[in-house]
């Protein structure tokens, strides 16, 4: 019995699909930049703000980390209407996106913060520096830089991930394919075609995130070296 | 509406039980393949490491849920019409495969070449080498993130309800849709997935910190 | 008034005792020379002196400053007191000026365009000035040192403390640093350094110290202590690290 497969219906589509992709790439970067400023944030809360704090940042990070996506997704949006915050789906799907990345990001940056050689720290406050801005200053952006390669990869999971949002009815691109096949019938064309565009998305964003870590942090191998010669001194 | 009682937080911790059976299959199954992609991955021969690394790259690029409808729409071409566990178990164990295979690659290549030089000066075959000087190592390197990754099928195994099985997630959804208890319900079920990734979370890092230890500088 | 008194000091890491009970005092302009052993007490002695250490007993009192482990009274004293790491301890991610303008910027508030004629200047005394853009894995180790100084140097400091700067320098390379330090004794500057360079510390330091199982075992001018050594264990340090 011949396969034979029928890919019109799909590009007929192409206005839904192209309205998919936007929206997944609207969360996704929009979970990447507040993720990243609420891990920098908590990163230094845990660095400057003593013991307690630094334990609730921790608390907050392994509870995202070892729950599913999925039930963080139903918590927020099946939970908050229950105390009178009524988060359509797909505010609730970036909250609940930027919620789980910021957990990830603080992970590897706190990990990055941590591997700045103690004899930095200590130039730093023994040119009478507070810890803050030793913390502003010395640490965080090669700290950054090191970690780079790992928060990329964070970032592409992240865009990957979006496709769960569909559970809550989001028009994301796998939302977007669940209608489409609804309405063409066509089940292997229609997630051929969405799983050719995800593959596409998360490669040309792991090349933009590798030339930006480039364009940013143009000191990387600098950092290491230097670290070399504080460990052997 | 029913009210979420006992009844209904055992139909969860069934759904649970199901969840780590899932983990399990998958986990098994997506060894052996993925050890075969490994294999392939370091092989000399450039076709197999091409054929390896486009599949290990193609799957690590697409959501797992593209995984499970690929497999899943993809079978039922062929006029295969798998049942919901078993569907949801190859699926699965396809995604496992290109992951741990990547591990696992990354582990065996960790091993310090002058292993694979010293080995090779006691007159041992490549098969030798493997079996006796490289492999013994490289599942030592391996242990913490093949543990990690552990805790990410756990996780995974959340979405399978595309392909028709009830797990743990699912089963929440359904415990939700009945009583709109959600707080409690998806409370319990995060509850549950935490009881069982947690552990296994502590035991990947307790494992790089034996690893750490052990290795000579 | 002296630049530096120390107290009967002692620390302890733990159950070991590293510093038993050691008393100097440094004058304002004088160069004074902490030599001896490894583990003889000599660096924690000297990062006592600007808080990196905290000690369990004695007093210490640097450049007016009384030190504590306070946070706020250990940066105005770091503010007065300059140090210079063995692995010099650069901010990779800065360029050389960059380094030399970040303190004096947000820890004194100096305004851009003075910070900027500040790093150049200090940055002239260290003949460095041609690096002021280069990053400082640019730089050989000795004008990553130079530079090092230069940023202390920048905060304008009262005593300036050396631990071990050429030990870990290519021995071409120490000659430059040392003739930098020597320039700056002689510009009266109230220094402290521990060094494994005898004859940098017989021919430039007024004073100094050798120290031994936590205790100062000697002490006197320069020249006269290295000529005539009286105790068994000074005498077998300077055979053994005589290096002209």
């Amino acid at each position: 019995m011949p396969i034979q497969f029928q890919f019109e219906p799909i590009f007929a589509e192409s206005d839904r699909i192209i309205d998919g992709v936007l929206l997944t790439l609207g969360l996704s970067f929009g979970a990447i930049v507040l993720g990243l400023v609420l891990a920098v944030l908590l990163v230094a809360a845990k660095s400057l703000l003593g013991r307690w704090v630094g334990l609730l940042v921790d608390a907050y990070v392994e509870l995202m980390r070892n729950t599913p996506f999925l039930v963080q997704l139903f918590m927020l949006f099946f939970g908050l209407p229950l105390i009178g915050i009524r988060l359509p789906g797909t505010e609730a799907a970036l909250l609940a996106m930027t919620l789980n990345l910021g957990a990830y990001a603080t992970e590897i940056i706190r990990a990055g913060v941590d591997s700045i050689h103690r004899s930095q720290l200590e130039a730093g406050l023994s040119l009478a520096m507070t810890k803050r801005q030793v913390f502003q200053h010395v640490v965080l952006m090669p700290a950054l830089a090191r970690v780079w390669p790992a928060l990329s990869s964070q970032f592409v999971l992240m865009l990957l991930a979006s496709s769960i949002c569909s559970f809550i009815a989001v028009p994301e691109l796998s939302g977007t394919a669940a209608i489409i096949e609804q309405n063409t019938f066509r089940s292997f064309e229609t997630y051929i075609v969405v799983t050719i565009i995800y593959l596409a998305l998360a490669l040309t964003l792991k090349v933009a995130l590798n030339w930006l870590g480039r364009a940013v942090f143009p000191r990387v191998s600098s950092v290491d070296r230097l670290d070399a010669r504080a460990e052997a001194a | 509406m029913t009210t979420f009682g006992w009844p209904e937080a055992l139909f969860l911790l069934r759904a649970a039980g199901w969840t780590l059976l899932l983990t399990a299959i998958a986990f098994l199954i997506g060894s052996l393949i993925g050890g075969v992609f490994a294999i392939m991955r370091l092989s000399r021969i450039k076709l197999l490491r091409r054929i390896a690394a486009t599949y290990i790259l193609v799957i690590q690029s697409i959501p797992v849920l593209m995984v499970l409808f690929m497999s899943y729409y993809g079978l039922s071409l062929f006029g295969v019409e798998l049942p919901p566990f078993l569907a949801a178990s190859a699926s699965l164990a396809i995604y496992v495969s290109a992951y741990l295979a990547e591990i696992w690659r990354g582990s065996i290549e960790s091993v310090p070449f002058q292993q694979w030089e010293a080995s090779a000066s006691l007159a041992h075959s490549p098969a030798q080498t493997y079996r006796y000087v490289i492999l013994p190592q490289a599942i030592r390197i391996s242990l913490p993130p093949t543990v990690g990754f552990l805790v990410q099928l756990v996780k995974n195994t959340s979405i399978v309800s595309v392909v028709g099985f009830v797990e743990l997630a699912r089963a929440g959804q359904l415990v939700n849709n009945a009583t709109f208890d959600s707080f409690r319900v998806f409370g319990l079920v995060a509850l549950i997935y935490f009881a069982i990734c947690f552990p296994l979370s502590r035991l990947s890092r307790h494992l790089e910190k034996v690893m750490n230890a052990s290795r000579p500088h | 008034m002296p630049a530096v008194l120390i107290e009967d000091v002692h620390k302890s890491y733990g159950p070991l005792e590293v510093l038993k009970g050691v008393s100097l005092s440094v004058e304002t302009g004088q160069v004074v020379a902490l030599i001896g052993r490894s583990g003889s007490g000599k660096s924690t002695m000297l990062r006592c002196i600007n808080g990196l250490e905290a000690f369990q007993s004695g007093r210490i009192e640097v450049a007016g400053h009384v030190v504590d482990q306070d946070p706020k009274r250990l940066r105005d004293l770091r503010k007065d007191v300059g140090i210079v790491f063995q692995s010099y301890n650069l901010f990779p991610h800065l360029t050389v000026g960059q380094n030399i303008m970040l303190s004096p910027r947000i820890t004194k508030k100096v305004p851009q365009a003075e910070a900027l004629a500040l790093a150049k200047e200090v940055l002239a005394q260290v003949g460095l000035s041609e690096k002021f853009d280069s990053y400082p894995d640019n730089l050989s180790g000795g004008q990553q040192q130079r530079v090092a100084i230069a940023r202390s140097l920048a905060m304008k400091p009262k005593v300036m403390l050396f631990d071990e700067v050429t030990s870990a320098l290519d021995p071409e390379l120490t000659g430059e640093v040392l003739l930098v330090m020597e320039k700056l004794a002689k510009g009266g500057m109230t220094m402290i350094l521990v060094t494994h360079e005898m004859a940098f510390a017989r021919n430039v330091a007024n004073n100094t110290i050798f120290m031994h199982q936590g205790k100062i075992w000697e002490e006197g001018p320069s020249k006269e202590l290295f000529a005539n050594p009286r105790t068994p264990e000074l005498q077998g340090f300077v055979k053994a690290g005589a290096r002209e």
